[in-house]
């Protein structure tokens, strides 16, 4: 299949990805230098937070504006799960609302868990730096 | 030398001796490399709409590549010295979700495949899934409520 580059590389998009991405990721180091809040909480701030902005629709528009600089980070891990969810109960109701956001991420939190598992039996347990 | 006397010495001590954290250089390191890792996204997504893929499964395709390649990149220990330079550049994007899945997982090899490696994948992970997850579903039922129209029965 003939594949048009020019679009692949669309210096336009791939400008507001990268821009949006990265403020995103400034707002990150800001609460890590600022705050005493563990890489953990902060994690688990973020998909929170994508889930929420998600589930009210105003995480849509950044998504619609930067493409994957919005849905890369984990905000849209968690705007992904919401997203899921508000389809689900769309096509089937109640129980949708508890298989759409798990169905709509399975394939990143399926693969998170297999290459996890073989990254970590490949890998040499190093030795504690004195 | 003297012995350091009390909380107060101690504490001017290490502010003078503790490196301070020069803020403005994180935030220029976490913001192009957390905008470089997005923009790869990006370049990945495109390349699959060229292929007319549908836009989830794009996306899919997108996060499954991007943690592969952070998990593996863990396992070499090399992602934990691009996330010391880079800080929330690496830890914000979907990289940083395979990151403490693999790190976490290496160090306790010692105590087993099973419980050692299968067990402390998640002591990062699992909070996140927890909080993530519970919260889709929680928009998934407010959102019954505020649609009544959408509620078939089950």
């Amino acid at each position: 299949m003939n594949i048009n580059w020019a679009n692949v590389f669309d210096v336009m998009s791939l400008v507001k990805c990268f821009v949006v991405g990265g403020i995103i990721c400034i707002i990150g180091q800001i609460l890590i230098d600022k705050t005493k809040l563990t890489p953990a909480r902060i994690l688990v701030l973020f998909v929170t937070l994508g889930a929420v902005l998600g589930g009210l629709g105003i995480y849509k528009y950044l998504v619609d504006f930067a493409g994957c600089g919005a849905t890369v980070p984990l905000t849209g891990f968690g705007y992904n799960l919401a997203k899921g969810a508000i389809e689900g109960v769309q096509e089937m109701g109640l129980l949708g609302a508890f298989t759409g956001g798990v169905k709509a991420s399975a394939g990143g939190i399926a693969s998170a868990v297999l290459f996890g598992y073989f990254a970590s039996l490949i890998s040499k347990p190093k030795m504690k730096k004195q | 030398m003297n012995p350091i006397e009390s909380q107060e010495t101690y504490k001017q001590y290490v502010d003078k001796k503790s490196p301070n954290s020069p803020i403005l250089k994180n935030c220029f390191n976490a913001f192009w490399v957390g905008g470089l890792i997005c923009t790869i996204g990006q370049i990945i997504f495109n390349i699959c709409q060229e292929r007319q893929i549908d836009e989830t499964s794009c996306g899919t395709i997108v996060s499954i590549i991007l943690i592969g390649i952070s998990a593996f990149l863990t396992g070499l220990n090399i992602f934990n010295k691009i996330g010391k330079f880079a800080g929330a550049g690496s830890l914000i994007p979907i990289t940083g979700f395979a990151n403490s899945i693999v790190s976490p997982a290496m160090e306790y090899k010692s105590e087993g495949y099973v419980m050692g490696v299968g067990g402390k994948m998640f002591t990062v992970a699992g909070p996140v899934l927890v909080f993530g997850i519970s919260a889709s579903i929680i928009v998934g039922l407010i959102y019954i409520i505020f649609n009544t129209q959408s509620i078939t029965l089950v």
